[in-house]
C-alpha cells in the first residue's frame, strides 16, 4: 500500500518535472499557432535541431570544463537564439509564401498549403538530420542526470520522492524561460503588436502593424523557445533525428488543451500532458504511453468545440 | 409548386451540359496500363520488376488518398492507418487462419472501409487544422499498439507448392500485372466517383462547405462515403503491399512516411484528378528508389530528404500539382471564357408585377407557409435574436429590414439551420424544422443565398447550379433539366459554361439565386442580394426576384436598399436589437416613428 502511494507520488513528481519542459515546448508552438494560425508540423523537428545544437555546443566548446554542472543548461539556452535564426530564415524563405497577408483572401485553400509545406520541411529536417547526425541515439551526459534529490521521508521512513537533479534543474529553467516569454508577450510593445496581429489580421493591418513582420517574429521566437525546451529535454534522454515525431502530437495536444492562442494556456496544457504521460505509466506498458497521449489528444479535440472552431459566430 | 416552362429560344440542356463521350476518356487509362504491362515483358531483372510493381501500387495508394482528400479538400495525414490495417490483416489472416491473400485482400478492403467509417464519424466534427491533426493521431496510435501486441516484424510464410493459391509467384511479371489490375481498378473507381453526384458534392464541399450544406448536400454523409471508399482502397493496397514484400513492420505500414507518401504523390502529380497520383508515382518512386540504391548506403535518409524537397517545391512552384500546371500551360491560348450563342445573353423581359398583386387579396386566401414563434438565440451575453415571432404567407415577398447588427443574418442562419436556437419554434407547412441540419431544411423546401456570395469558384456556373438541383432531381437528366430551368429563369444561362470565378458580381448573385432555385424551394431566403450592385444591376436583379415570385416561390429578403425594397416587397418586418420592432405594409413601416428612430435616431423621429 505504502509502496503504491510512493509510486503515485513519484509519478506525480515525474509528471510535474517533465511537464514543465513539455509546457515550454508547447508555449513555443502556442505562440506560433496563436499568432499565425499555422499548423507547423515541423515544430518537433526544429526541437530536434535544438537538441542537437545543445549536444554539439556541449561537445565542441568544452562547456563542461568551463561551466561545470551548469553547462548542459547553458547549452540548452544557447540553442534558443541559434534556432531562432534558423526559424527566421525558414519563415522568410518558405513559410511566408503560404501564410500571413499572402493568403488573407484565400478561404480554406491556404491552410492545406501550410500544412503540407511544413510536412515537407519536417521530412527534410528528420532525414537531413539522419544524414548529418547519424541514426544512433545520443544524449547529453551530465553528472546531474545520475543523481537525485530526496524529498522526505514524508511519512515514517517509507515514503520518499526522488527528483532527478538534471530533470529538476531543467524544469526550473523551463519555468523561468516560460515566465520570461509570458512577460514579453503581455508587457512589451512588440508582444502587444503580436497579439494584435493574432486577434484580427485585417484590423492589425489598418492599425499600421506589419503583420508579416509580426508573423516572422512569432515564428522564429516560437522555434527558439521550443528549441530551448528540446535542449533541456536532451539532458539524460537519448534521442535520434526522428525524435520530433513523438513530440508533435504531445505539443499539439498541449496547445489545444490549453486553449488556442494563449501562450500561458499552452504551458499548462503541456504540463497536463506531462502528468498524463507519467501517471499512465503506472498502469500502461511503455509502448502504450504514446497511445494514451493520442487518446487524450483526440478526447480534447472532440470535447472542446470552442477550441476547434475558433469563433463560433461565423459570418455568412 | 408551379412548374416553369422555359422560352423556346433559351439554351437547351445540351448547350449547358455538353455531352461527354465516356469511352474516349477510358482510352488513355487502358493505353497506359497496356504499355506498362508490355514494357514489363521486356524486363527480366527482378529488381526492376519489383520497381515496376511498386510504382502502380503506390500510385493506387496515392489515388486512395486523392479520392478523399483531393476531391473534398480535407487533408488526411492518416491514410497509413488504413494501409497498415490492410497489410496486417492480410498477413495475420494468412498466418493464423491460413487465409489466402486472394480472399484476404478483398476482406481487408471491406475492413478498411469500416475502419474509415468508425474514424470518420467522430473526426468529421473537426474542421481544417484539427481534422488533419486528429487524422495523424490514428496511424501513430495504431503503430504503438501493434508494437505492443508484439507484431514488430511479421513474415508471410513461403508456400513453395501451389504458390498461385497463395498469391506467390516465382515469375515476378505476375506481380506487375496484379499491381496494374489494382491500379486500373483504382483509376476506374476514381473516374466513376468524379462523374457521380458524390464527386460533384465533394468538389462543392472543397470549395465552400457551408454553401454546399445550404444547397442541400448532406455533407457529413458525402464525406463518410468518400472516406470509406478511400479507406477501403488504401487497405486493399496495403494488403497487396504485404504480399509483395512478404514482411510487415509497424513502421513500414503505419509510419508517418507512409501517410506522407500518399499525400506527396498526389500533391506532386496533381490533386483532384485521376492522373495526378500516377504522374507523381511514376516520377518520384523510381527517383527515390534510385537514390536509395545508389546513395542509400552512403547517405541513409536521402529518400526522405528528396520527398521533403519535392513537397516544398510543389507547394512553392505549382500549388495544384504538375498535372494542372501542365494542363493550364496547354490550355492558356484558349483560356478565355466561352459564353454561349447570342440568344442566351439578354434575360427575357420580366412580366411586370401588376397593381393587383401589390394589394392584399391574393395573400389572404392562402395559409402561412412559415410560422416562427418565440425564436431566440444568444451569443454569450449578446441577444442576437430574441423572442422573434412572425409568419410568412405563401406567395408573398416579405422584406426584413433593420439597422446593422439587428440580427437579420442570424435570423436566416436560424431558419436554415446553420445556427441552433436557444428557444422557439419554426413550422414549415405546419412541420417543425427547428434544429435540423441545413441540408435537411433545404430538402424540406427552404433555399437561401448569402450576404457575401459563396460560389463554388472552380466549378462552371452550370455545375454550381447542378449541385443545387440534386436535392430533388431523382435522375441526372431531371437534375440537369432543373438546373437549366433555374439558369434560364435567373438570366444566367448564357454564362453556363464559364467558371464561377470569371463572373461579375451581378452574375454571381444571379448564379447563387439559380443554385438555390434549382432545389425547387417553396421559400427562398435572400440575404442582401443587392449588396455591391450598381443602380442598373439592381433593376436586373429585382426583375429576376419578381419573376421568381410570380412563378409561385415565396421570398423573404434582407436588404438595406430601402427604395428598392419598397417597390419589391408586400410586407416588412423590422428588426432592432434582435427583436421585432414593427411589421406591416411598406407605407405603414416607413412612416412608423419607432422605425425611423431605430434607423436615424431620435431627432429624425421627432421631425417625422
Amino acid at each position: 500500500m505504502l509502496q503504491q502511494i510512493e509510486n503515485v507520488l513519484q509519478s506525480l513528481e515525474a509528471g510535474l518535472v517533465v511537464g514543465a519542459v513539455y509546457g515550454l515546448m508547447c508555449a513555443g508552438l502556442g505562440l506560433i499557432f496563436g499568432v499565425m494560425r499555422v499548423i507547423n508540423f515541423a515544430q518537433g523537428d526544429f526541437m530536434m535541431l535544438g537538441m542537437y545544437a545543445a549536444y554539439y555546443l556541449m561537445a565542441a566548446l568544452g562547456l563542461q570544463v568551463l561551466l561545470g554542472d551548469a553547462a548542459p543548461f547553458m547549452a540548452a539556452i544557447a540553442a534558443g537564439p541559434l534556432l531562432l535564426v534558423v526559424g527566421y530564415v525558414v519563415h522568410w524563405l518558405l513559410i511566408s509564401r503560404v501564410s500571413g497577408t499572402r493568403v488573407l483572401t484565400l478561404e480554406g485553400e491556404g491552410h492545406s498549403a501550410q500544412l503540407i509545406l511544413t510536412l515537407g520541411i519536417a521530412l527534410i529536417l528528420q532525414n537531413g538530420g539522419r544524414v548529418l547526425f547519424g541514426a544512433s541515439p545520443v544524449s547529453i551526459q551530465t553528472t546531474l542526470s545520475s543523481e537525485a534529490w530526496e524529498i522526505g521521508p514524508l511519512y515514517g521512513d517509507d515514503i520518499s520522492i526522488f527528483v532527478n537533479q538534471a530533470r529538476g534543474v531543467s524544469a526550473v529553467v523551463a519555468v523561468l524561460v516560460a515566465g520570461a516569454l509570458y512577460l514579453f508577450v503581455t508587457r512589451s510593445r512588440v508582444g502587444k503588436s503580436l497579439r494584435a496581429a493574432a486577434d484580427n489580421v485585417q484590423a492589425a493591418i489598418y492599425m499600421g502593424i506589419d503583420v508579416d513582420r509580426s508573423h516572422r517574429l512569432a515564428f522564429s521566437l516560437g522555434i527558439g523557445i521550443t528549441a530551448i525546451a528540446g535542449g533541456l529535454l536532451a539532458t539524460g534522454y537519448a534521442f535520434t533525428p526522428y525524435v520530433g515525431l513523438d513530440y508533435v502530437i504531445v505539443m499539439y495536444a498541449g496547445v489545444v488543451l490549453g486553449g488556442l492562442g494563449s501562450v500561458f494556456g499552452a504551458f499548462w496544457g503541456g504540463m497536463t500532458i506531462g502528468l498524463i504521460q507519467q501517471i499512465s505509466s503506472l498502469f500502461l506498458p511503455t509502448q502504450l504511453q504514446n497511445t494514451a497521449i493520442f487518446a487524450v489528444f483526440l478526447l480534447v479535440v472532440f470535447l472542446r468545440p470552442q477550441g476547434m472552431f475558433g469563433r463560433v459566430s461565423e459570418r455568412t | 409548386m408551379m412548374s416553369y416552362v422555359a422560352p423556346a429560344d433559351a439554351p437547351s440542356v445540351e448547350d449547358i451540359f455538353p455531352p461527354e463521350a465516356a469511352w474516349r476518356s477510358l482510352m488513355p487509362i487502358l493505353a497506359v496500363l497496356l504499355c506498362w504491362g508490355a514494357a514489363a515483358f521486356a524486363i527480366t531483372n527482378s529488381y526492376y520488376l519489383l520497381l515496376m510493381t511498386m510504382v502502380p501500387v503506390w500510385a493506387a495508394f496515392g489515388l486512395s488518398w486523392n479520392l478523399f482528400s483531393g476531391y473534398s479538400g480535407l487533408i488526411s495525414f492518416g491514410h497509413a492507418a488504413f494501409f497498415g490495417l490492410g497489410a496486417y490483416f492480410v498477413t495475420l489472416a494468412f498466418i493464423v487462419f491460413g487465409l489466402t491473400p486472394w480472399l484476404g485482400i478483398p476482406i481487408a478492403g471491406l475492413l478498411g472501409a469500416v475502419a474509415a467509417l468508425l474514424i470518420g464519424l467522430p473526426t468529421f466534427r473537426l474542421r481544417g487544422h484539427y481534422f488533419a491533426l486528429a487524422m495523424l493521431a490514428y496511424p501513430l496510435a495504431l503503430l504503438s499498439i501493434f508494437e505492443w501486441l508484439g507484431y514488430e516484424e511479421v513474415t508471410l510464410p513461403m508456400k513453395r507448392e501451389a504458390g498461385a493459391t497463395w498469391m506467390q509467384f516465382a515469375d515476378y511479371h505476375v506481380y506487375v500485372f496484379l499491381a496494374l489490375a489494382l491500379l486500373g481498378g483504382a483509376m476506374l473507381l476514381t473516374r466513376a466517383v468524379e462523374r457521380s453526384r458524390l464527386g460533384l458534392a465533394l468538389v462543392a464541399i472543397r470549395q465552400n462547405e457551408p454553401a454546399a450544406e445550404a444547397a442541400g448536400i448532406d455533407t457529413l454523409r458525402r464525406k463518410l462515403q468518400a472516406l470509406s471508399l478511400s479507406g477501403g482502397l488504401a487497405a486493399l493496397t496495403g494488403g497487396f503491399y504485404a504480399v509483395i514484400l512478404l514482411v510487415v513492420t509497424p513502421d513500414s505500414v503505419f509510419g508517418m512516411l507512409v501517410s506522407a507518401q500518399a499525400l506527396t504523390l498526389a500533391m506532386f502529380g496533381g490533386v483532384g484528378s485521376v492522373w495526378g497520383p500516377i504522374i507523381g508515382a511514376v516520377i518520384l518512386i523510381p527517383l527515390s528508389e534510385l537514390l536509395q540504391a545508389k546513395l542509400g548506403a552512403v547517405i541513409p535518409g536521402i529518400q526522405g530528404v528528396v520527398y521533403g524537397l519535392a513537397i516544398v517545391a510543389v507547394i512553392l512552384l505549382a500549388r495544384e500539382g504538375l498535372f494542372w500546371r501542365v494542363k493550364d500551360l496547354l490550355r492558356r491560348p484558349a483560356a478565355q471564357a466561352m459564353p454561349l450563342a447570342p440568344a442566351a445573353t439578354p434575360p427575357p423581359a420580366p412580366p411586370p408585377r401588376s397593381e393587383a398583386t401589390d394589394a392584399m387579396p391574393l395573400l389572404e386566401v392562402t395559409g402561412p407557409l412559415l410560422e416562427v414563434t418565440g425564436l431566440s438565440r444568444a451569443f454569450g451575453g449578446l441577444h442576437a435574436v430574441q423572442d422573434v415571432s412572425f409568419s410568412v404567407r405563401s406567395g408573398e415577398i416579405l422584406g426584413v429590414i433593420g439597422p446593422n447588427g439587428a440580427g437579420k443574418t442570424t435570423l436566416f442562419n436560424l431558419l436554415n439551420g446553420f445556427v441552433r436556437p436557444d428557444a422557439g419554434a419554426v413550422l414549415l407547412r405546419g412541420q417543425n424544422i427547428l434544429g435540423q441540419q441545413p441540408n435537411r431544411i433545404c430538402r424540406a423546401g427552404i433555399g437561401r443565398t448569402f450576404q457575401v456570395v459563396r460560389p463554388f469558384a472552380r466549378m462552371t456556373v452550370a455545375d454550381n447550379v447542378r449541385a443545387g438541383a440534386h436535392v430533388h432531381g431523382a435522375s441526372e437528366a431531371e437534375a440537369r433539366a432543373l438546373a437549366r430551368a433555374a439558369l434560364v429563369r435567373t438570366g444566367i444561362a448564357g454564362q453556363a459554361r464559364m467558371l464561377a470565378s470569371q463572373l461579375t458580381n451581378l452574375q454571381l448573385r444571379q448564379m447563387e439565386l439559380a443554385r438555390a432555385l434549382a432545389g425547387s424551394p417553396d421559400l427562398l431566403l435572400l440575404d442582401e442580394p443587392l449588396a455591391g450592385l450598381g443602380a442598373g444591376e439592381i433593376e436586373v436583379l429585382i426583375d429576376v426576384v419578381r419573376r421568381i415570385a410570380a412563378d409561385g416561390v415565396t421570398i423573404v429578403i434582407i436588404e438595406h436598399t430601402l427604395h428598392a425594397m419598397v417597390r419589391l416587397v408586400d410586407r416588412f418586418i423590422v428588426l432592432d436589437h434582435g427583436t421585432v420592432l414593427a411589421t406591416g405594409s411598406p407605407t405603414e413601416v416607413t412612416q412608423n416613428p419607432a422605425v425611423i428612430e431605430a434607423y436615424l435616431g431620435k431627432a429624425w423621429a421627432e421631425h417625422a
